[in-house]
């Protein structure tokens, strides 16, 4: 039986792809599964590559490192190119759509793109960006509770953003429409 | 009716967080009763002095910034002669640098908690995790005759757990006890349960040098003996004291039951052949993984035993082939001891691991047919 779900989280460094993952890790433990989330934590600040390995789960996990993932979530092309081919068959490939020059070829994983950059410029933040690619990506693999994930990004988010809580749920809320937008347009 | 309580102090209980590996580690030691930590930064470990630094003006420890690595160790020297319970932490080039602190403080019966947070190497090498230092950790590492009680987390909660055994057993033992984990474990987070305050006790030290009351005579710690006869003396009592030491040893095996192929790999390594082992379950090998959660004392028995049922060893490290010495001196030429390694930083991922199970497996059917 399986009951773990393994994601990769890529992007440039301060696009907040460590935090995405730090919020589901949190949001599924206090849901009582087993969580990890392992960064990559070489130099890389702002601007070089950053990702993260999150993976929750049912039951203890063995090796916090895995090499292929049922879910992607992608925020610049190298990462792309780097882990498209990584994912298991049926998986999921989540990116930033206006990040992305050649859109993944693979038609053996369900492929979502999401404008979450012009969307997060349209509520005037772009460091939200982040919050619509994990909004779209809950509402696709719903791994987490909707209020367990507003709890976990009170945690995650430093104390002095605090005021920013609000901003964040909105971002979101928005990544969740576009998703279920996207999910009616490929019905239509 | 009763009012409840408004304020409990969380840390006298025990309590679930999401936490990295060295934060863990570092909050494990402040409720363990910690009373001074000197270290200085180096990646992939600064989070420890960071976490400290934070949180010591709500405790009462000290906790401070050495100008060295050198200068870090002798204060721990100091502080464990004075009898206090007293750690440092640092990553593989830093720990080099405080063998001879080490050596120091085994000789002089100095407890304390030494923690490694290794990286890639020789030399400064990478900041990525590895597992090179297990010579240095489990054979002496400084000059001399000496041992280190050496403990091997694999996970963000034994980085926690380890801290409480570690303090326990050097006090228990008058030695140095070394915490061996690597890059990864580090950094990344996983749920842990922290341990209450309060719940690791102190034991007397009458041998700290304290201050000369005048009921006893003047209490000496040092390493320096000129009469070669007193210097053997004290080393026949420090092998005396690893001897004991040895009922201290700590493995798990978990896997296939009368395994036809057992894996020795330890910390973070010992979890990715785990993952390698289900997969060569599903492909009807029938593997076990012997973690040993001590690498000194090292379980020798334990792996012996194994060679009953086992056709062959491998051992995983990320490194270019170390604790496999160990393992092949257990086996003791009764089983093929195969080894895979990565090495400088690089990890071993479990289809690496699933290869090399593989190809013994083929070679155990060829040679059988």
């Amino acid at each position: 039986m399986k009951t773990a779900h393994e994601i990769i989280i890529a992007g440039f460094g301060g696009q907040g792809v460590l935090s995405m993952g730090q919020i589901i890790a949190y949001a599924a433990m206090k849901e009582g599964k087993e969580v990890s989330w392992m960064p990559s934590y070489g130099p890389e600040m702002r601007g070089g590559t950053a990702n993260c390995i999150v993976i929750v789960s049912e039951e203890k996990i063995n090796s916090p490192i895995v090499s292929t993932f049922d879910s992607a979530i992608i925020l610049n092309q190298p990462s792309l190119e780097k882990f498209a081919d990584h994912v298991k068959p049926g998986g999921l490939i989540l990116f930033e759509e206006s990040s992305i020059i050649n859109p993944p070829s693979r038609t053996d994983v369900e492929k979502l793109p999401v404008a979450a950059l012009e969307e997060a410029q349209k509520l005037n933040k772009r460091q939200v960006a982040n919050m619509i690619l994990l909004g779209a990506f809950l509402e696709r693999r719903p791994l987490v509770a909707p209020e367990n994930v507003l709890k976990a990004l009170k945690e995650v988010l430093p104390e002095r953003h605090h005021h920013l809580l609000p901003l964040n749920e909105q971002a979101l809320l928005r990544g969740k429409q576009i998703a279920l937008e996207l999910a009616h347009e490929s019905v239509l | 009716m009763e009012p409840t309580s408004q304020r409990v102090d969380s840390s006298t209980q025990a309590e679930t967080r999401l936490m990295k590996g060295n934060e863990a580690l570092a909050e494990a030691a402040i409720r363990s009763g910690m009373q001074a930590y000197f270290g200085y930064p180096i990646t992939p470990q600064s989070e420890i002095l960071e976490y400290f630094t934070a949180e010591a003006p709500k405790h009462n420890f000290v906790v401070l910034q050495a100008e060295s690595e050198l200068a870090a160790i002798n204060m721990v020297y100091g502080a464990g002669g004075a009898g206090a319970r007293v750690m440092t932490s640092s990553s593989s080039p830093g720990i080099s640098l405080m063998q001879e602190g080490i050596s120091y403080m085994a000789s002089a019966e100095i407890p304390c908690l030494v923690v490694n947070v290794q990286r890639g190497g020789p030399g400064l090498g990478t900041i990525q995790p590895a597992q090179g230092d297990y010579f240095q950790a489990t054979k002496g590492g400084g000059h001399g005759d000496y041992r280190l009680l050496v403990l091997a987390p694999a996970s963000v909660q034994e980085m926690a757990d380890f801290v409480f055994d570690g303090f326990r057993l050097a006090d228990k033992y008058r030695t140095p006890v070394l915490i061996l984990a690597d890059g990864a474990l580090g950094q990344m987070m996983e749920k842990v349960v922290l341990p209450p305050s309060g719940s690791l006790p102190f034991i007397d030290k009458p041998w700290a040098t304290t201050g000369k009351p005048a009921s006893r005579e003047r209490n000496i710690l040092t390493s320096l003996h000129m009469e070669p006869e007193k210097m053997e003396e004290i080393n026949v009592k420090l092998q005396d004291k690893y001897r004991k030491m040895q009922q201290e040893v700590r493995y798990e095996v978990i896997g296939a039951e009368n395994p036809e192929m057992v894996i020795v790999a330890f910390g973070l390594t010992a979890r990715i052949c785990l993952k390698a082992i289900e997969l060569a379950k599903e492909r009807g090998i029938k593997v076990a993984l012997l973690r040993p959660i001590t690498l000194y004392p090292f379980p020798y028995d334990a792996i012996a035993r194994l060679t009953s049922t086992a056709y062959a060893f491998l051992t995983v490290e990320m490194n270019a082939g170390q604790m496999v010495e160990d393992v092949r001196l257990a086996v003791n030429g009764k089983r093929p001891v195969y080894f895979k390694g990565r090495m400088g930083g690089m990890i071993p991922s479990p289809e690496d691991v699933l290869l090399e199970i593989e190809t013994i497996a083929e070679k155990q059917q060829t040679t059988t047919v």
